[in-house]
C-alpha cells in the first residue's frame, strides 16, 4: 500500500505493508535511525516521534494510520541553517546526553511540551518525560536542560590549551547524539544483510533433539546449530569457556540459544518457535541458591562437583577472639535478587566476511576481548577478526559477555554476506546476564568506643547457569565486604553457586552493591546499639590515608571517606531536622533519613589490566587519538581527550577520534571496573607527554614552552624563542602510553595488593515512606565522592546520578523473574518521576598514579544509594529490609509485622 | 501477509466484519502482543471512522466515542462527575500512550489492570455494540464477561460509550496504587462517583480494580454509603466486609494479603477525597 504523510516538513511517499509500525519505516525504510527502538512496546519511548503535533510511541502507530498526517522525528531538531536547536544545546551543555539511545525520544517528548508551554516547571517537565526511560542520567541533567532549553541560550565550552581537565567541557561525541546521528548497534546495517532470529529455550533446564531441519532450511539461507559452531564454548576466563554458543543437545537456562534462523528478515520473523522442529524433555530445574546447595542437588554442570563455581575470602587478625573482647555485637541476613541491566539498547550487530577476515559491527563494552573471544569460538586467529564497535546504548557490565557477535560471525563467514542480528526486549531481557543474587551472613562488633573491632561476612552468589563473570563477583567481594573502614579483625568469603537461573554476569559493582547493603546495615545498628549518631559512627571508623585494608594493604594516598563524611555533615544535620518536623505532624506518612558508605576498588581485582592509548599527528596536520577504549556513555572519548590535549599542551577541540575500531587502535582493555579513567586515562596521560616530548624535541625547545597546531604547522614558544615545524615536512608524528596499574597477587588468606587505588563515598537519602501502603518515595539525596580529580564535574556528576539511579532501582523496585519479568512493563526501572533532586558533591583527594590524580566514579555512584535508602526507611518505620527489592507488598508486611510485635 | 483496512464509514467497517479482523484503535495493546514476529492477522483499522469519534452530551448523558483518546477525554470540557475518570486518564502509561490509546481499547483489551474499568464503572457506563445486524447496548460489568474476555460476538464492533446523567450533583475521583511514578501497571486501583443531595450521599458507586479477574463494584459499600453524611466520617465507612467480591491474586506486583489492606486504604482515601 502506498501511504502519503508529511514526514519533517516534507511530502513522503512510503509503500509497504500498512501493518507495519511507524518505527520500522522510519528506520527501515526512510533512512531515519535517529528514532531509536528500545522495546516495539511501548515501554521505554526511545521511539517518540510527534505525530500530527503530539508525542506518540513510533513502535505502536501503524503506517497505515499515518496517512495525510505530519510526522517529525529528531532529525527534524536541528535549525534550518544547520546549527542546534536551543534545546539540542542544553542537552549538550547539562550532560544530558549520555550513551545517548534515549537522546532522541527525550528530546521529542521535550519538544512536545516546549510547543504547548514557554516555560515549563520541573512538575510539568517529568510529566512530558515520563514516558521515556533513561537508564543512564539519572534523569536530572535532562530536567535541566529541558528548563534551561526555555531560558537563555548556551555558551558551549571550548578550554584552551592546558585547560581542559577540570572543565565542563561538552562530549566530544554530544553532537552525533543530540541529532540523532549517532549509529548503534542496529543503526548501520547495510541494506543486502541478511538477518538472524535465535531460537531460544523454553525450559530452564531440558534436554532435547533436533528434529529434521530440511523443510526450514528450505526456506532460509541456512540454520545454525551447535554443530556449525568450530569451538562451541565461551567465557569470560581463559579456563572456563562453559557456555556454548548453541546449545547442544541440553539447556541450562530459559532463554538459553538453541538455534540460529538466518534468512532475509521477513521470513525469519515470520517462522514461529512452533514450526522449529525440536523435542524438548524437560528436568526439574535447579533454582535458588538453597536447592543449588542441597545435598544431592542435581548439577547444573556435570563437571562442577555442589555446583560450585568458585569460593576464597580474606582472613586478617584473629576474628574469633575479637569478637569475644566486643562490647556490641550485630547481625544480619540479608538477601538480593537477580537485577537485569536494561539498557535502552538490546544487544545488536552485524559481520561480514571481508576475504579471509570476519569483520562484526557491534554494541559492546569490549571490542578486545570480543576479538579473540570470536577468535577461539570460529578457530581463526585473532588478527583475521576485526571488531568494530557502534555507539553502545548503556552497557552497565551487560554488554561485557558475548551476544549477537559469534551467531553473525558465523553466519557471515559461511554465507559470504552480511548478516545482522538485533535482540527483541524480551529476548535480550531473557538470554543475557544478570546482577547476582546474593545471600549475605553479615556479623560486626565494636568496642564501647564505638571502633569496629571485628567482622565475619559470608556472602554467597547465585552465578545462574555458566560463569561469565561470576568469578570476579566472588573475588571482588570479600575484599569489599567489611566496607570502608578499618577493621583489625576480618573474615570475609565468598562463593558463587551454579543455578538454572540466567547467567549472572558483571553488572556495575560486581557484587559489592549487594555486600554494601548489608554492612551499611551493619553499621546502622552498631550506632544506634551505642546511640552514637550513624555518620559520626562511620567517621569514626572511615579508612584513611596510613591505614591498612584487611587485605594488608596501606593505602599511602587518596583516602577520602573521611572528607566525603565531612561534607555531608550539614546537609545530614538539616536533613535530620526537617525530617523530626514532618514527622511532628504524624499521619499515614513518616520520613526517615539515611546513610551509605562505600569503597571500590579501580580496575580488576590483582590481575593485570593495561591500557595503551596512542595518539597520531599526520602530515596534514590532523591530531588523532587512537582509543581502544569504549565510551558506553560514561564519558571516556571526552575524559580522555581532555586527558591527552593537557598532557600534549593543545586545546582538546583540535582533537578527531578514532575509537574502539581494533584494526585502528591499540588494546585499552574493558570499560568496567571503573578503570577507563584511571587506566586508560594515564595511557593516554603517557601518550599526550610522549608526543609533547617528540614535539619539543623537533623544536628544541624546553619543558615550559606551549604549543598551537595551525593547519600543518605546529608553533613552540619558549621564551621569547618560537619555533614552527611543518608536519608536510617532518612527516607523521605517533606516540604512545601504557599503564598497567601495579597489584599484587592475593595469598590463600586473600593478602596482598588487589587494586592500585580506591573511590570512596558517602550518600545521604531523605524518604517518605507511605506507612499503611508501604510505598517509598525518595526526596532527596546527596553524594559526596572522592574521585580523586573530576577530570570534567558534570561528567562525573553525570556518573553518580545515573548510579544513584540504578541503586535506587535496585533497593525499591527492581527484580527479574525469568518468564514473569521479561519485559520492560513487568520489569521495572526508575522513570523520571521516581529519581530525586540529587546534590553532587566532587571531593579531590588526588591519587597520584591517576591521570592529574584522577580515580574512577563509573560504578561507586550505584553502590552506596541502597544502603542509605534502606537505612532512610528504617530511621522512617523501623524496619529493615532484609530483602530487597523493598518492593511495597514487603515493606507493609514487614511494618505491619512490627507493629503486631509492638503491640 | 494480511489485509489492513482502513475504513471511513461504520457501514464498510461492519461488513468488514463479516470475516474475522483483529480492530486496531490505538495500537497500545496491539502492538505489544507482537513483539518480535511477523503480523500476518487480517486488520481493521477504526481510525477513520467518524462515527466512533468525539464526546458529545446527549439526552440522558454523555456520548464517548469508541476512539476517543485518553488525552481527548482530559482536554474535553466535562462536568466533574468526569473527574475521577480524567484522574484514571492522566495515570494511563505516559503521555505517549495518552495520545494514541483509546478508552474502547482500554475496555476491550479487558485487562484485570484497566485503570478505565472502575471510572467507567463507577460512572455506570454502558457500552454501545454495532454490528452488520444491528445495534446493542450492554452494561459495562456485562461487557467484560473475564480477564482478556469480552461480550463482544464476532461481527461486532464497539462504538461509544455512554455514561448517564446522574440525578443529583456528582462528585468522583480516582486512585491508582503502582511500584513506581510514571508508565506502570496498577497493583490496585479505586474509583468512586457519588451523588449528592442536601450534604448526604443519594447514591454511590465504587469500583476496585486489579483485585479480582474482572474490576468490581462494590454493593455493600455503596449501599452503607448511601444517606451518609459528606464528611470527613465517610472514610469511617469502609470495612473489609465489603469486599467480597473481590478475589486479589499474587503476582510479580505484590501479594493476595497486601492488595485486600490496600484497597481499604485506597477506599478510604478516595472517599475523603471526595468529601473534602
Ligand atoms: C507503555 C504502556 C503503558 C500502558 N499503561 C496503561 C495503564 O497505566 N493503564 C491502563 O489501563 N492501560 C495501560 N496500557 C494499555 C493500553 O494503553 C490501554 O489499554 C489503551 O486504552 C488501549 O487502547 P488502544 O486504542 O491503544 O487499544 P488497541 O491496542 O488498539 O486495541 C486493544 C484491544 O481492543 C480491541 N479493540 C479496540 N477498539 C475496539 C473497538 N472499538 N471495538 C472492538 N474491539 C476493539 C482490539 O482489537 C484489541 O484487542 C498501557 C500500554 C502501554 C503500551
Ligand atoms: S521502542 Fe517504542 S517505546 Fe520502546
Ligand atoms: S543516556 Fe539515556 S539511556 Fe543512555
Amino acid at each position: 500500500m502506498k501511504v502519503a504523510f508529511t514526514l519533517n516538513g516534507t511530502a513522503t511517499v512510503w509503500r509497504g505493508l500498512p501493518v507495519t509500525r511507524l518505527a520500522a519505516a522510519l528506520r527501515d525504510d526512510l533512512g531515519l535511525t535517529g528514532t531509536k527502538v528500545g522495546c516495539d512496546a511501548g515501554d521505554c519511548g526511545a521511539c517518540t516521534v510527534l505525530l500530527d503535533d503530539r508525542q506518540v510511541c513510533a513502535c505502536l502507530v501503524a503506517m497505515g494510520q499515518v496517512e495525510g498526517r505530519t510526522v517529525e522525528t529528531v532529525e527534524n531538531l536541528e535549525r534550518s541553517d544547520g546549527g542546534l536547536a536551543r534545546l539540542q544545546e542544553a542537552f549538550l551543555a547539562h550532560g544530558a546526553a549520555q550513551c545517548g539511545i534515549c537522546t532522541p525520544g527525550m528530546l521529542m517528548a521535550a519538544e512536545d511540551l516546549l510547543r504547548r508551554t514557554r516555560q515549563p516547571g520541573r512538575a510539568e517537565i517529568e510529566e512530558a518525560l515520563g514516558g521515556v526511560l533513561c537508564r543512564c542520567t539519572g534523569y536530572g541533567k535532562i530536567i535541566e536542560a529541558v528548563l534551561a532549553a526555555s531560558q537563555q541560550p548556551m555558551v558551549r565550552l571550548s578550554p584552551p590549551a592546558g585547560a581542559a581537565v577540570g572543565a565542563r567541557m561538552v562530549r566530544v561525541d554530544g553532537h552525533a547524539k543530540v541529532t540523532g546521528r549517532d549509529l548503534f548497534g542496529a543503526d548501520a546495517v547495510p541494506d543486502d544483510a541478511l538477518w538472524i532470529r535465535v531460537v531460544r529455550s523454553p525450559h530452564a533446564r531440558a534436554r532435547f533433539e533436533l528434529g529434521d531441519l530440511g523443510a526450514l532450511r528450505h526456506r532460509l539461507a541456512a540454520v545454525l546449530t551447535a554443530a556449525d559452531v568450530p569451538f562451541n564454548g565461551f567465557g569470560i576466563y581463559p579456563d572456563i569457556k562453559d557456555q556454548p554458543v548453541l546449545a547442544a543437545g541440553i539447556v541450562r537456562y530459559r532463554g538459553e540459544a538453541v538455534l540460529a534462523l538466518v534468512g532475509d528478515r521477513a521470513t525469519v520473523l515470520s517462522i514461529g518457535d512452533d514450526e522449529v522442529p525440536i523435542r524438548w524433555t524437560p528436568e526439574a530445574p535447579v533454582m535458588g541458591i538453597d536447592a543449588a546447595t542441597a545435598a544431592g542437588a542435581s548439577l547444573v554442570q556435570a563437571d562442577k562437583p555442589r555446583n560450585l563455581l568458585l569460593d576464597g575470602g580474606v582472613r586478617r587478625g584473629d576474628v574469633a577472639t575479637a569478637f569475644a573482647g566486643c562490647a556490641a555485637i550485630v547481625e544480619g541476613l540479608f538477601e538480593t535478587a537477580f537485577v537485569e541491566h536494561a539498557y535502552i539498547e538490546p544487544e545488536a550487530g552485524w559481520a561480514r566476511r571481508v576475504g579471509d577476515r570476519i569483520e562484526i559491527h557491534v554494541t559492546t563494552q569490549t571490542p578486545y576481548m570480543d576479538r579473540d573471544e570470536i577468535a577461539n569460538v570460529m578457530r581463526l586467529s585473532p588478527d583475521s577478526v576485526r571488531i568494530v564497535p557502534t555507539a553502545c546504548g548503556g552497557g552497565f557490565g551487560g554488554k561485557l559477555d558475548l551476544s549477537v557477535q559469534p551467531l553473525v560471525a558465523l553466519a557471515a563467514w559461511r554465507l559470504k554476506r552480511p548478516v545482522a542480528c538485533v535482540y527483541t526486549r524480551p529476548e535480550s531481557m531473557a538470554a543475557t546476564t544478570k546482577r547476582h543474587p546474593a545471600r549475605i551472613a553479615a556479623k560486626f562488633g565494636c568496642d564501647a568506643a564505638g571502633k569496629l573491632v571485628a567482622c565475619d561476612v559470608r556472602a554467597t552468589f547465585d552465578t545462574g547457569a555458566y560463569a561469565s563473570w561470576g568469578p570476579t563477583v566472588a573475588n571482588r567481594v570479600p575484599v569489599h565486604a567489611m566496607g570502608p573502614y578499618a577493621v583489625p579483625h576480618v573474615r570475609t568469603w565468598g562463593e558463587a553457586f551454579f543455578t538454572n537461573g540466567p547467567p549472572a554476569g558483571a553488572f556495575r559493582g560486581f557484587g559489592v552493591p549487594q555486600a554494601a547493603i548489608a554492612h551499611e546495615a551493619m553499621m546502622d545498628a552498631l550506632a544506634d546499639r551505642l546511640d552514637i549518631d550513624r555518620l559520626e559512627f562511620r567517621h569514626r571508623n572511615a579508612l584513611r590515608a596510613g591505614d591498612t585494608t584487611a587485605t594488608g594493604q596501606v593505602l599511602a594516598h587518596s583516602a577520602g571517606l573521611a572528607q566525603c563524611l565531612d561534607a555531608l555533615r550539614p546537609h545530614w544535620r538539616r536533613a535530620h531536622d526537617e525530617v523530626a518536623a514532618f514527622n511532628a505532624a504524624s499521619g499515614a506518612r513518616r520520613r526517615g533519613v539515611g546513610i551509605g558508605c562505600m569503597w571500590y576498588g579501580i580496575g580488576n581485582t590483582s590481575m593485570s589490566n593495561p591500557s595503551r592509548i596512542r595518539i597520531g599527528l599526520s602530515p596534514s596536520g590532523e591530531l588523532t587519538l587512537y582509543n581502544g577504549a569504549v565510551d558506553i556513555g560514561q564519558g571516556s572519548n571526552t575524559i580522555l581527550t581532555q586527558i591527552a590535549a593537557d598532557a600534549l599542551g593543545l586545546p582538546a577541540g583540535q582533537f578527531v577520534l578514532v575509537a574502539g575500531d581494533t584494526d585502528r587502535t591499540a588494546d585499552a582493555g574493558k570499560t568496567s571496573a571503573s578503570r577507563q579513567t584511571f587506566v586508560s586515562g594515564k595511557a593516554a596521560e603517557r601518550a599526550g607527554h610522549d608526543l609533547r616530548r617528540q614535539i619539543l624535541r623537533l623544536a628544541n625547545a624546553g619543558s615550559d614552552a606551549t604549543l598551537s597546531l595551525e593547519g600543518t604547522r605546529i608553533t613552540v614558544r619558549d621564551g621569547a624563542e618560537v619555533r614552527t615545524i611543518d608536519l608536510a615536512a617532518t612527516g607523521p608524528l605517533t606516540a604512545e602510553g601504557t599503564f598497567d596499574p601495579p597489584t599484587t597477587a592475593l595469598d590463600a588468606d586473600g593478602q596482598g595488593v588487589p587494586y592500585a587505588t580506591y573511590a570512596f563515598a558517602a550518600q545521604i537519602a531523605t524518604v517518605e515512606v507511605d506507612l499503611e501502603l508501604g510505598t517509598v518515595k525518595v526526596l532527596r539525596i546527596v553524594a559526596a565522592h572522592d574521585v580523586g580529580r573530576a577530570i570534567n564535574p558534570t561528567l562525573v556528576e553525570g556518573q553518580i546520578e545515573g548510579g544513584i539511579a540504578q541503586g535506587l532501582g535496585l533497593a525499591l523496585m527492581e527484580e527479574f523473574l525469568p518468564e514473569r519479568t521479561e519485559n520492560l512493563h513487568d520489569y521495572l526501572i526508575p522513570t523520571v518521576g521516581d529519581v530525586p533532586e540529587i546534590d553532587c558533591i566532587l571531593i579531590e583527594d588526588a591519587e597520584p598514579l591517576g591521570p592529574s590524580g584522577a580515580k574512577g566514579v563509573g560504578e561507586p555512584g550505584l553502590v552506596p544509594t541502597a544502603p542509605a535508602i534502606l537505612g532512610a526507611v528504617h530511621h522512617a518505620t523501623g524496619v529493615r529490609a532484609m530483602r530487597v527489592p523493598l518492593l511495597p507488598h514487603r515493606l507493609h508486611e514487614a511494618i505491619v509485622a512490627a507493629k503486631g510485635k509492638r503491640a | 501477509m494480511g489485509a489492513y483496512l482502513r475504513p471511513r464509514r461504520l457501514e464498510e467497517a461492519l461488513l468488514a466484519l463479516d470475516r474475522p479482523h483483529v480492530v486496531l484503535a490505538g495500537g497500545t495493546d496491539f502492538y505489544p502482543a507482537r513483539v518480535g514476529r511477523a503480523i500476518e492477522e487480517d486488520v481493521l483499522d477504526i481510525g477513520a471512522l467518524a462515527a466512533l469519534r468525539g464526546i458529545s452530551a446527549v439526552a440522558g448523558g454523555w456520548r464517548l466515542g469508541a476512539t476517543t483518546t485518553w488525552s481527548e477525554l482530559v482536554e474535553a470540557d466535562l462536568p466533574p462527575l468526569f473527574d475521577g475518570l480524567k484522574q484514571a486518564a492522566r495515570e494511563v502509561g505516559g503521555r505517549q500512550i495518552q495520545n494514541v490509546g483509546t478508552l474502547a481499547g482500554n475496555l476491550c483489551n479487558a485487562s484485570p489492570a484497566a485503570d478505565g474499568v472502575p471510572c467507567l464503572l463507577a460512572l455506570d457506563a454502558e457500552v454501545e455494540v454495532a454490528s452488520r445486524t444491528g445495534a446493542r447496548r450492554l452494561a459495562l460489568g456485562q461487557f467484560i464477561t473475564g480477564p482478556r474476555r469480552t461480550a463482544l460476538k464476532p461481527g461486532e464492533l464497539v462504538v461509544a460509550l455512554h455514561v448517564p446523567r446522574p440525578a443529583h450533583p456528582t462528585r468522583s475521583a480516582f486512585l491508582k496504587l503502582g511500584a513506581r511514578r510514571y508508565l506502570v501497571i496498577s497493583i490496585a486501583m479505586a474509583a468512586a462517583t457519588v451523588e449528592i443531595a442536601d450534604d448526604r450521599i443519594a447514591a454511590a458507586r465504587v469500583a476496585v480494580g486489579a483485585c479480582s479477574a474482572v474490576a468490581q463494584r462494590l454493593p455493600a459499600l455503596e449501599a452503607a454509603l448511601a444517606g451518609a453524611r459528606v464528611d470527613r466520617s465517610l472514610a469511617d465507612r469502609v470495612d473489609p466486609a465489603h469486599f467480597t467480591p473481590l478475589a486479589p491474586i499474587d503476582d510479580v506486583r505484590g501479594s493476595a494479603s497486601y492488595r485486600s489492606d490496600a484497597v481499604l486504604v485506597l477506599l478510604r482515601r478516595l472517599l475523603t477525597s471526595i468529601a473534602s
